[in-house]
Formats: C-alpha cells, sequence, structure tokens
C-alpha cells in the first residue's frame, strides 16, 4: 500500500471510494434528488435492462448528475420494455419506454440536465396506492 | 464495475449475538448462486441502535430497513427484494401505534428525534475498511490539524465548541487539553478511556465497533494539540470484538501513513497501543486507571496532581473518553460554531444513551442534548413495556440516581441532571415500571458497588457494605426507623468522605430513592410491605379457606413441607416453613393461593 504523504493523496483516495458510499448516504434523503426506477423483472432484463441500468449508474457519476438508481419490479408495461420511471425533486414521475443505452443517453443529456422531454413517455394509465 | 446494490447488516456485539455473521454467510451464498456476487454486496456494519429489533439489514438505494432477520430469511430476501424487487413485508418494522409496516427508518419514532454525531458512520460503513471511512471525510480533520493549524488553534477551536467530557464528569475538554499541553515533558500521552462498566451501557462499545477510526483520528489529533507522539488505549478484555476492530483500524491506518512518523508529511509522529483491563468499575476513574496501565493495582490516588500533570508514568497524560473522542473529528471538519449551535447553554452537543430495562425500544440512541427524557423514553423508547406505568429511570449508572415522573420535562443536559439528584454519567438508562422495587433496585447498586470497591479507602469499603447491610435489614423487614435515618447519614458521609468518584457517588441510588420514594420505604419497615411485591421476605402466601377444596396437590408440592391440612378440608401454609417458591401457586388449580 502506498502511504498517504499529503491531503491531495487524502483527497483521492476519498474521491475514489466516494461513489459507493454516496449510493447509501443519498439513499437516505432519495426524496431531495432525481429517482431512477428502472423495472427488472423477467421482461425487463429480457429486453435489456441490466444494460440500462448499468448505463444510468455509470455516466451519471461521469456527467455529475446526483440521482439514486434502483431497481423495480414490473410496471406493467411489458410491450414497452425496457422501461425507466423517473422522478425529479417535486415533480411527478414520468416513465419512459423502450430506453435502451442510446434512449438512456438522451434522457441524461435532454431530461436531466435541461428539463426538456424527450420521445416514448408512456402515459400513467393507473394509479398507486401510495398516491 | 460498482455495486449496484448494497445489503448493510449489522455486524455489532448484540445483532452478533443473535446470528447476524450467519445471515452474512447465507447472503453471500445466496448471491454467489445467483450469480449477483458483484452486482450486490454485503458489508457488516456497526451498530444501527434499534437492538431491540435486532439483528438488523438494510438495503441501500432502495432504503429498506429490515428487522429481526434471521439466517433462514437470506433466500427470501435475494429472491424477492434483490431479484424481483419486491419488499419483503413480514420482515419490515410494524409501527406499533398503528401496527403498519413501515419500510424507512426515517419514518419510525425511534429515528425520528435522533441527531447522530458521535455515531455518525455506525451502521453505514464498513469498520473494518478504513477507505469506507476516508469517504465519509475520515481523517480530513486529522490532515487539517497537523497541515493548516498550530495547536493551540486545534485547542481552542475544541473549548469553542464547548464540548464536555462525555464519561460522566462534564470536564471541558478543550480546557483538559489545554492544561496538558501548558506541562514541559519529554513525552506525553493521550489516553482513551474505554473501560465502559456501568451495567447495562454499551455507547463506547459500539462506537468502537461500528467507527473504530474516528477514535484513531481523534487521538491523534489530541496527540497533536498537546504535544505527545504516543496514544494509548484502555479498553476491558471483556469488548473482545472492539479490539479486534480497533487492532483492525490501527494496522490499516499505519499501512495508510495516517499513525506513525511523520504524518502527512508535517513531521507530526503518532502511534498507538492498546493496555487492557480486566473488567473494574473503579479502573473508569482516571487515577485509578493510570495505575492499572502501569502494571499497579487499579486503585486511585488523590487529585491533585491531575494525570494532565502527572499521569502515566508521572508524566503529562490527557484521558478521555471513546465519546468524547469520536466528537472531534466532526467538530475540526464542521467547525466548533456549528457544533455550538446544537445543545443547550452550557452542554453542548448530543449524547449518546442506552436504553435499557422495561422499555419497549431497548437500544443505543442519540439526541441532542436539551432533549426531555419524556421525549426519549416515549418518543423514541416507545413507551413501557407492556402498558405498564413509568415508575422511574436511573441515569448515570451506579454513581447515578433515579428520576421519577415529575423530572420527565426536563431538558437532558450535564447540569439538569445534577439539579435533579442524578447525573449525566456516560449515558446508561435504565427505565422501571410499577413492578419494580426502589428498596430492591438501590440494594442493587449498592451490591454492585460493594463488589466493585478497591477497598483502599474506609468511607467506600465499610461504609458501603453498612448500607448494603441496611437495605437487607429493609428488604426482609427487620429494619427500623432509625435505620432509615442512619442510611441517609451514612450516605452523605461516604458523599463526603470517599476518595475518589465510585464512593462518592455510590450512596447516590439510595439518597435519591429515598428522597422519591420515600413511602415505599417506610412501607417496608414499618408495615412490613414491599408495594410493587418484589420483595420475597415481605410476601406472604396465604389460601383461602373459600376457595380451597382440599385436594392436596399443593401439600404433595411443596419442597418445605409448610402446607397443612385434612383432606377435603381447607388447608394452611405456615409462613416460618414456607420458602416462597410459588410452586403451590402454579399448582393450585382453583385459585385459592395468593399472595399477600
Amino acid at each position: 500500500m502506498e502511504k498517504i504523504k499529503s491531503i491531495a493523496d487524502l483527497k483521492k483516495i476519498k474521491e475514489k471510494v466516494q461513489a459507493k458510499i454516496d449510493l447509501r448516504e443519498k439513499s437516505e434523503q432519495a426524496e431531495n434528488l432525481i429517482q431512477i426506477k428502472v423495472a427488472m423483472a423477467t421482461c425487463g432484463i429480457a429486453s435489456g435492462s441490466k444494460e440500462t441500468m448499468d448505463y444510468f449508474i455509470d455516466n451519471l457519476e461521469k456527467s455529475g448528475i446526483q440521482a439514486v438508481v434502483t431497481q423495480t419490479g414490473c410496471m406493467g408495461y411489458c410491450y414497452a420494455e425496457p422501461t425507466v420511471e423517473i422522478t425529479k425533486p417535486g415533480k411527478d414521475p414520468i416513465v419512459f419506454g423502450q430506453v435502451n443505452q442510446q434512449k438512456a443517453e438522451e434522457i441524461i443529456q435532454k431530461y436531466l440536465k435541461n428539463d426538456e422531454l424527450v420521445e416514448g413517455i408512456i402515459p400513467v394509465n393507473y394509479n398507486t396506492i401510495n398516491d | 464495475m460498482s455495486y449496484k446494490m448494497h445489503i448493510l447488516v449489522c455486524g455489532g456485539t448484540g445483532c452478533q449475538a443473535s446470528n447476524s455473521q450467519g445471515i452474512i454467510a447465507n447472503l453471500k451464498e445466496e448471491l454467489t448462486n445467483k450469480n449477483l456476487e458483484n452486482e450486490v454486496q454485503v458489508i457488516a456494519t456497526g451498530c444501527f441502535g434499534f437492538c431491540e429489533q435486532g439483528p438488523i439489514v438494510k438495503i441501500m438505494p432502495d432504503n429498506t430497513f429490515y428487522t429481526q432477520v434471521k439466517p433462514g430469511d437470506s433466500e427470501e430476501i435475494v429472491n424477492e427484494h434483490i431479484i424481483k424487487g419486491r419488499k419483503v413485508n413480514r420482515l419490515l418494522y410494524r409501527d406499533p401505534e398503528n401496527k403498519e409496516r413501515v419500510s424507512d427508518s426515517k419514518h419510525m419514532d425511534f429515528y425520528k428525534k435522533q441527531l447522530r454525531i458521535a455515531l455518525r458512520n455506525c451502521g453505514l460503513i464498513d469498520p473494518e475498511n478504513i477507505e469506507e471511512y476516508i469517504a465519509r471525510d475520515g481523517y480530513a480533520a486529522l490532515a487539517k490539524c497537523v497541515s493548516e493549524m498550530t495547536p493551540e488553534e486545534v485547542i481552542n477551536e475544541v473549548k469553542f465548541s464547548g464540548l464536555r467530557g462525555r464519561g460522566g464528569g462534564g470536564f471541558p475538554t478543550g480546557l483538559k487539553w489545554e492544561l496538558t499541553r501548558k506541562y514541559k515533558a519529554d513525552q506525553k500521552f493521550v489516553v482513551c478511556n474505554a473501560d465502559e462498566g456501568d451495567p447495562g451501557a454499551f455507547m463506547d462499545r459500539s462506537i468502537m465497533e461500528g467507527d473504530p477510526h474516528s477514535v484513531i483520528e481523534a487521538m491523534a489529533i489530541c496527540g497533536y494539540s498537546i504535544g505527545a507522539d504516543k496514544g494509548l488505549i484502555y479498553i476491558r478484555a471483556e469488548y473482545p470484538l472492539a479490539i479486534q476492530r480497533l487492532q483492525t483500524a490501527i494496522k490499516q491506518a499505519e499501512e495508510y501513513g495516517l499513525l506513525g512518523k511523520n504524518i502527512l508529511g508535517s513531521g507530526f509522529n503518532f502511534t498507538l497501543e492498546f493496555r487492557y483491563g480486566a473488567g473494574a468499575f473503579v479502573c473508569g476513574e482516571e487515577t485509578a486507571l493510570i495505575h492499572s496501565m502501569e502494571g499497579h493495582r487499579g486503585e486511585p490516588t488523590t487529585k491533585p496532581p491531575f494525570p494532565a500533570e502527572s499521569g502515566y508514568l508521572n508524566l503529562p497524560t490527557n484521558v478521555n473518553n471513546v465519546e468524547t473522542y469520536a466528537n472531534i473529528p466532526v467538530i475540526m471538519n464542521k467547525g466548533a460554531n456549528w457544533f455550538n449551535k446544537i445543545g443547550t447553554e452550557k452542554s453542548k452537543g448530543t449524547k449518546v444513551f442506552a436504553l435499557a430495562g422495561k422499555i419497549n425500544n431497548v437500544g443505543l440512541i442519540e439526541v441532542p442534548m436539551g432533549t426531555t427524557l419524556k421525549e426519549v423514553i416515549y418518543e423514541i423508547g416507545g413507551g413501557i413495556k407492556n402498558g405498564k406505568k413509568f415508575k422511574a429511570v436511573q441515569t448515570g449508572g451506579p454513581s447515578g440516581g433515579c428520576l421519577t415522573e415529575k423530572h420527565l420535562n426536563v431538558p437532558i443536559d450535564y447540569d439538569n441532571l445534577l439539579a435533579s439528584g442524578s447525573m449525566m454519567g456516560s449515558g446508561g438508562m435504565i427505565v422501571m415500571d410499577e413492578d419494580d422495587c426502589m428498596v430492591a433496585v438501590a440494594k442493587f447498586y449498592l451490591d454492585f458497588t460493594v463488589e466493585e470497591s478497591c477497598g483502599k479507602c474506609t468511607p467506600c469499603r465499610v461504609g458501603n457494605k453498612r448500607l448494603y447491610e441496611t437495605l437487607d435489614l429493609i428488604t426482609n423487614g427487620k429494619a427500623t426507623m432509625d435505620d432509615l435515618n442512619r442510611l441517609k447519614n451514612l450516605g452523605q458521609v461516604i458523599k463526603d468522605t470517599a476518595l475518589c468518584g465510585l464512593g462518592q457517588t455510590s450512596p447516590n441510588p439510595i439518597l435519591s430513592t429515598i428522597d422519591n420514594f420515600y413511602d415505599e420505604y417506610t412501607a417496608h419497615i414499618r408495615d412490613h410491605k414491599c408495594p410493587a411485591g418484589k420483595c420475597k421476605a415481605l410476601l406472604n402466601y396465604v389460601i383461602d379457606p373459600q376457595l380451597c377444596i382440599g385436594c392436596t396437590l399443593c401439600v404433595r408440592n411443596c419442597l418445605s413441607n409448610a402446607i397443612t391440612g385434612i383432606r377435603k378440608e381447607p388447608h394452611t401454609i405456615d409462613p416460618e416453613k414456607c420458602i416462597k417458591c410459588g410452586v403451590c401457586l402454579t399448582k393450585c388449580k382453583f385459585n385459592a393461593i395468593s399472595i399477600q
């Protein structure tokens, strides 16, 4: 193990592990952050939701967007898998369909960064008991 | 590839005792079977505090808090929660009020009023991984101190924060550091008092198990400010897990160059060593602790000289408690100005308490100073077990006193608790209900102090023994009102004349119960009755002649041949022979036997 010789070295280690601890810290106060739920039922996974989720996790960090990425069960839109539900703080959740890695990038660049909506929004057609 | 999910499993002593190790092993095996071992990480953390509901398993980022998990539940957690994203409902915490399941800790009454500073990392990081501590601003305070601040500036910051010793005495920490700095010597020492001895207290143990690096970092900061390059942790051998976690942490800190020579290129050296205690209560007293560390008998000596002037090996020594140290890195990172806004006028910051006794939510809590007893017992603690009535709460362990209903609205801080006839102590809080006899409680604590007295000074060695004997007379119904007066006088004399803190505080449980429950004492002495029904000698088993049919079942089961009577006629119990074992009461099928 290389010894830590300066504050800069210490900061480097901090940055390296920050993302890992972030996942735990941020989740405590998820409602203040962007929440991204990826549907990961059999239908979702078969359509590539795992890759979508990985893409979000890796690229949000790169774009410097603070968000909590979680998986969820089937949302019922099996025809449009992979589906992703995004909730911005203080806004209604929006469900995006057929989110492959390309679409995920578009969502990050347009909706998450600039609040521009993108094609492929699924109108919500049911209420949940949490509402 | 980073992990998508973290499963945090409590690895504190409490949850380990309920086999949280088995949960971790099963979870890991289950994840490997499902090829998820690279996506989901299982971490053993420190104590979550909610020991009543342990073992605790928390899943992130879903922020789901599972309670009372068994190793056998691992498969369901992986299959349902991890793979399908469905919460395992039956393992969620059930709100005792409305019986609804709550999935995140933020919405539990137990956590709502808490503010975690000393426990900031407990239940969040892996205590055996220094990098996780660094990610939580770990060692940033040490780096700031050694490279940007002078020792005087560090001491001033601690003084300005208003931090007071968390071991019980409440001495201002900054002042202690300043005094130790003042004395000139070639070698000085930083000592951590980890000899937690109050019955029912586990604050320090949980900090050392859950966040050992915070103690190490703070000791190094202290060393820098007072001019010491050596630190010693005095810990009882009864805390094997805490010792092991600290050892791992020290080793890692050395490997990373955060302990040792020339820390962060500043020229400051600091090393840490252990000194083991054999678990004597008196060794929590700093002079006794120092003698024990030197290899002598753990006996206190008079102060002055204070350890700041002449401590370990007669050299200047700074002794602080574990929880005090755990506050230091936060104060240095966030500033004294942030810290001294929390709490009351003279008691700043937070205090960790170990809730125990007849309370629903047994566990470890941290609240800002100034929180009332009522909030702690009824909101965080969830009230008294089995819907019984609150009677008293003992704070400060065997050195403290009991507080009653009239004290419920007192904001907890050092001075208020002293004024109410108790003390802060190290943070044990034992709740008692209507079934507890206060004389028996006082006797229990005296039994402890008599056992733990080192025997050096007469007031403590002989005086406490006499106090105990008098209490024994009272609980056996053989005392007179003169004995009660003698108890009060002798208690006062011991307080005034004993050598160290142990003796000076040992009569407190008696004096405060006499003050608050005088009637209970007189009931024992004058009426030979124990109102709570606890003191065996004062109970009488009687047979109701109306209900007894003379079946002789009790006679056949009585261990001391105390029951006599003719078949098919009411029997009687001879109180002289009766040993009050209660067998007859459980055997009687006609409810004819009762306690009076």
